[in-house]
């Protein structure tokens, strides 16, 4: 399932769409929540479908008017309470998309950042943690 | 989209509860706050700002509806004013994409507008309740022409994949069934006694005569299918002309049935406040709001300034601000007052000396999440197939509505749907992750379920995420009940020489009506500190 979300995205190189027989193309892998909770379940599978809408496919952040940060080589990820924090409360005009994940899933998608894009904090949080925090 | 479903089999008295639950407060109640609006306009008439300014001058940040609603004002109570605008256009989230406009998000995709000449997408606001006197009242002195909107259209569908085997149905069998069958329920228990107590003998007489006229019931308060339920659901076969002209009742669906559908959830759209009876929509898209705004205030406007640092003193305030054409070029503007109407998202990213209660309150609102796809189809097959003129679809899907055009009826050619429609929740920000191509392309697919024709008729689309805006990092400001307790005032309260205002700062959000008002009432405030001064 992990490697078929991550083809599936990969496998959209969506040219213009005029025409587009290739929008019903199937694409296999990714699929939608399906009520006020998110399915995904692994921490590749939440950043792929939740982080990644503000803060990138990388990680890599973004800036406009503002900016998001990167969560790429992110030295404030050292701490893993954090990322915790942030996810169950919010920071600024972010919201608290923690509040629409299990202890689990904020554990996974956690674990997740911290050892990608260049983060490599080995020491994994588990559900237990994410519940003191709540 | 979908929450649970009520389980089948309950008692009647679980039932009626559920049904108090759906037709009453509650459920609104619910829904309103799902949406994060809940409120009115209390827009008495245009502002008279009374009193010389003495030559004082105000720097606006931000051109949107609220910016530029200052800057109209002021400039004509007699402020030399000025504006800076991070995008290279007014309007802000009025705004509407047409055929060749182009549109970077953030991460850099570039979508080109392929829509025909005269069809649009208001990636923002797309509808105005006709109690959102502040917008109407300068829709009418800037001379925008409004047209209705349609928000209820009894023909079109109501759509889940788990219920009817995923065939859509009309919106007007499921209200009509609904309420019929509702009706008859509390007819039951009026006529067993069993509202003794609760309402008096003589009103019980009455309700039951308010309740056959309400739901279609028959003599002996059932109701069921045939001629009078047709009169309010609609007929299996219409009646015609001639011979062979009689018309055919259709079956009503049973209460159960709509009960497990979820299908009633829909209803509140038809129902609520905000949307009822007459919307209004500016001829030829929204952004002509921003549009007739710009040509009273474009001579006042600096585009393409992003603002980095706001800093006031004693004696006035000064603005840095880069040059997005030329990064890293940075430029100094004064005045001796500020109005800010930057969205929150930037605003808490932006160096400003205001004090710790105001900081604390730019701090925290977090913005919700939106999506909108618009799909240009080859004809308007909802009209010519399906007799659907304007209105909303709902669907359990994740595009979770689609709305019809409000304008070219039953003309030959093309169209441009809303084919996604999004507000927070999951989907939302799954949509958002995608690609703008895979958006179009799921809403699409999703939208092939309650309309085949798509397949066919599907031409080109475009995709805005509100949270991929460079200019406002999200859609609008979602608060919760305890934040604005803690912090609205703290927000709306004039700091020094800084006023904020935009639909962050209204109890309106998301709504243009709460970007004026709050732009009224904050120049209002400061005029009258200015006068002081």
């Amino acid at each position: 399932m992990k490697r078929q979300i991550a083809c599936g995205l990969a496998a959209l190189p969506l040219l213009a769409l005029p025409g587009v027989p290739a929008a019903f193309a199937d694409s296999a892998g990714i699929t939608f929540s399906n009520g006020r909770t998110f399915t995904e379940q692994t921490g590749e599978q939440l950043f792929t479908h939740v982080c990644a809408a503000c803060h990138l496919d990388q990680g890599q952040g973004a800036v406009g008017a503002g900016h998001y940060p990167a969560l790429a080589n992110n030295a404030n990820l050292e701490s893993a309470g954090y990322p915790i924090l942030i996810l169950l409360q919010g920071q600024k005009g972010m919201p608290p998309v923690g509040q629409m994940m299990s202890d689990d899933q904020i554990a996974a998608v956690v674990n997740y950042v911290r050892t990608h894009f260049g983060n490599n904090y080995q020491d994994a949080v588990t559900a237990e943690d994410v519940k003191a925090s709540r | 989209m979908d929450g649970e479903l009520p389980t089948a089999g309950m008692r009647r008295r679980d039932l009626l509860k559920l049904i108090g639950m759906t037709a009453g407060s509650a459920a609104m109640y619910q829904a309103m706050t799902s949406m994060g609006l809940a409120a009115t306009s209390d827009y008495s008439g245009p502002i008279k700002l009374e009193g010389d300014p003495k030559g004082a001058s105000v720097l606006i940040l931000g051109a949107g509806l609220a910016g530029m609603t200052a800057a109209l004002e002021l400039r004509q109570a007699g402020y030399k004013v000025k504006v800076l605008e991070f995008n290279n256009r007014a309007g802000g989230r009025n705004w509407s994409l047409r055929g060749g406009d182009t549109y970077t998000e953030l991460g850099g995709a570039t979508q080109k507008c392929e829509f025909d000449e005269g069809l649009y997408l208001n990636p923002g606001p797309w509808r105005i309740p006709y109690h959102h006197n502040g917008l109407l009242d300068y829709c009418k002195r800037l001379g925008v022409q409004l047209e209705p909107f349609q928000q209820i259209n009894h023909n079109a569908y109501l759509h889940s994949t788990k219920a009817f085997g995923g065939k859509p149905r009309r919106m007007r069998e499921i209200k009509s069934d609904f309420q019929g069958h509702t009706s008859e329920l509390l007819a039951k228990v009026t006529q067993k006694g069993q509202l003794e107590g609760l309402v008096n003998e003589e009103d019980q007489e009455i309700l039951l005569e308010a309740l056959r006229s309400w739901g279609a019931l028959d003599k002996d308060y059932a109701y069921k299918a045939g001629d009078l339920a047709a009169e309010f659901r609609g007929y299996e076969k219409d009646p015609g002309g001639g011979i062979g002209a009689e018309p055919a009742p259709g079956d009503v669906i049973g209460l159960s049935d709509i009960l497990n559908s979820g299908l009633w959830r829909s209803l509140a759209n038809f129902a609520l406040y905000e949307f009822q009876t007459t919307m209004f929509q500016p001829v030829g898209g929204m952004g002509r709001i921003g549009e007739a705004f710009a040509r009273e205030v474009g001579d006042l406007i600096t585009y393409n300034a992003k603002v980095t640092k706001i800093a006031q003193s004693e004696k006035g305030v000064t603005v840095t601000y880069e040059d997005v054409k030329n990064p890293g070029t940075t430029q100094e503007a004064s005045a001796d007052w500020c109005v800010c109407t930057i969205p929150l998202t930037i605003l808490s990213q932006i160096d400003i000396n205001v004090g710790s209660a105001m900081q604390a309150a730019i701090a925290a609102v977090p913005y919700a999440s939106s999506v909108k796809v618009g799909l240009q189809m080859k004809r308007r097959f909802w009209e010519e197939d399906d007799k659907i003129f304007g209105g909303v679809t709902y669907t359990n899907q994740p595009i979770s509505q689609i709305s019809y055009p409000s304008t070219d009826y039953n003309k030959k050619g093309k169209g441009v749907l809303l084919g996604c429609y999004t507000w927070n929740g999951p989907n939302s920000y799954e949509f958002t992750a995608m690609a703008p191509e895979e958006r179009v392309k799921r809403a699409v697919e999703q939208g092939s379920l309650i309309h085949p024709q798509y397949k066919d008729e599907f031409e080109n689309g475009i995709a805005v995420a509100w949270h991929r805006s460079p200019f406002t990092l999200g859609c609008a400001g979602d608060w919760t009940d305890e934040a604005r307790k803690e912090h609205y005032n703290n927000l709306c309260q004039i700091d020094g020489r800084i006023v904020l205002a935009g639909e962050h700062a209204s109890y309106i959000p998301a709504w243009q009506e709460g970007a004026i008002l709050s732009s009224l009432n904050a120049i209002t405030r400061l005029h009258q500190r200015v006068l002081q001064a």
